[in-house]
């Protein structure tokens, strides 16, 4: 690489990327912008409580001893590509050799501010989210995708009654498919979480006793706080007439390279990087793939001529009433796994003759045994006679069971989700 | 030597250290990690460092020169 690098977006996918370059032996001048005045710090945590306490994904101290240059409460507000600079807020211009934008996505606005009505992406969200749970009350989440749902897990134990609002019957069931999201469902239910799912909101009205959420069937549900966890949104406009190609977040091709500029890259939620086979490819919302990404763009700028693609396996997890999820692999939701169940245990396998994704629930040893599979291409029988050979001693009679078919929704279940 | 130290109540069984340096980490049957080797030479320090990082939970560290 020639001259001097920028990193606009202190996160997970940026400061990945200073750090491999740093433990590479690059020794060139290496500056992270961000717009937020924190510390880096990870996000992932936020939803599962304690903000008090962030997981720092650099400190300054730490970027002083590797030589990393932090400009914090900094603003990018444009990018010159002929003339390779970037300008900031405060009307300052940063030159580049190469710039890498990694800047995330936002929070999608709730459509119905107003005091008590939070979104959650980042430190302040989750700072103000809090203040509003540790008074206690009931908090209306709408939207049950991943972040909603483990915020719900959150404030159920700091004692909150919580109701889980979603327009889908099973939002889960939109990852994982029906079965393995029926179980995940189940896990709300017994943590008594209320919820209210095929439906929609029609408006919020903020009275004095409280904020009405009101439902399309007509319901009004009287909420303390309240929870929008709609989706996330690439926030491009400052990049507007750059020549990226915005459509999606920034277009790049397999190998982080942003299309239409030289010398820019995008890494992370906000990168759209081509597929192997050079099709568009989409946005990965995906922690794991934010490193991976990061690392690649740091071998492709080490070592141009050999610029590195992404090759592990995909990984999501989420994190919910103290019981795990992962999402590995290629997982078709409308495709019915086979499943293995051990008691609280599960795990679900998709693919024909090899194993090409796997959802795994609280069984941290069958995830990795899947994880390894997927990699190697085993077939899905393979990864079933070794978790029988490895499953723990039973703490019951009961043997582990292998189903093909759907599992039956638990009566509870139905009841609330009518 | 630069050494692992790990937060057991922190580790979640996400087993993302054992994917990136399966002679370091494993996992137990109840999900939970286990050092196969707290020294890290510093061969193997970089790609250590990266199974460290790679952890969802924040439960490992590599401290020391």
């Amino acid at each position: 690489m020639t001259g001097d690098l920028v990193i606009v977006g202190a996160s997970v996918a940026g400061v990945t990327l200073a750090r491999t370059l740093r433990s590479r032996g690059f020794t060139g001048r290496v500056r992270l912008v961000d717009r937020e005045a924190e510390e880096p710090y990870d996000k992932p945590p936020l939803s599962k409580g304690r903000p008090a306490e962030p997981v720092r994904l650099l400190t300054r101290p730490e970027a002083e001893r590797l030589g990393l240059e932090l400009l914090l409460g900094a603003e990018a507000t444009g990018v010159d590509p002929a003339a390779r600079r970037l300008a900031l807020a405060d009307g300052s211009r940063l030159g580049y050799g190469a710039l890498v934008i990694a800047t995330g996505v936002r929070a999608r606005p709730s459509p119905w501010p107003g005091p008590g009505v939070h979104t959650l992406r980042t430190l302040a969200d989750a700072r103000a989210l809090h203040a509003g749970l540790a008074r206690g009350g009931h908090l209306v989440v709408i939207g049950a995708g991943f972040i909603g749902a483990e915020a719900a897990g959150t404030a159920t134990a700091l004692g909150c009654r919580v109701t889980l609002v979603d327009p889908l019957p099973s939002p889960p069931a939109r990852v994982v498919g029906r079965s393995v999201g029926n179980r995940i469902l189940a896990w709300h239910v017994r943590a008594g979480v209320d919820l209210r799912l095929g439906r929609g909101v029609q408006a919020l009205d903020h009275r004095a006793d409280g904020i009405m959420v009101r439902l399309d069937d007509g319901e009004v549900l009287r909420a303390d706080h309240v929870l929008v966890g709609i989706g996330a949104e690439p926030d491009v406009d400052w990049l507007a007439g750059s020549g990226l190609h915005l459509d999606d977040g920034i277009a790049c091709d397999r190998y982080g390279r942003a299309l239409g500029v030289d010398h820019v890259y995008a890494a992370g939620d906000i990168a759209c990087w081509a597929t192997a086979d050079g099709a568009a490819g989409r946005r990965i919302e995906h922690w794991t793939s934010a490193q991976e990404q990061a690392r690649c763009v740091a071998a492709t700028l080490l070592d141009p001529g050999r610029p590195q693609a992404p090759g592990e396996v995909p990984m999501v997890w989420s994190d919910q009433h103290g019981r795990t999820i992962q999402v590995l692999g290629a997982v078709d939701p409308a495709v019915e796994p086979r499943i293995v169940a051990d008691e609280g245990r599960l795990l679900a396998l998709w693919g024909g003759g090899r194993v090409v994704g796997a959802v795994s629930l609280a069984w941290p040893r069958a995830s990795l045994a899947a994880r390894r599979a997927i990699a190697s291409g085993a077939p899905i029988t393979e990864v079933l006679d070794a978790l029988t050979r490895q499953k723990t001693p039973p703490r019951t009679d009961t043997p582990p069971r292998t189903e093909t078919a759907p599992l039956k929704e638990t009566a509870s279940l139905k009841e609330v989700a009518r | 030597m630069p050494a692992l130290t790990v937060k057991t109540d922190a580790c979640q069984g996400y087993a993302s250290c054992v994917i990136a340096a399966d002679d370091y980490f494993d996992i137990d049957d109840d999900g939970l990690v286990v050092l196969l080797a707290a020294e890290v030479p510093e061969a193997d320090r970089e790609r250590v460092d990266r199974a460290v990082r790679s952890c969802p939970a924040a439960a490992l560290r590599l401290e020391g020169a």
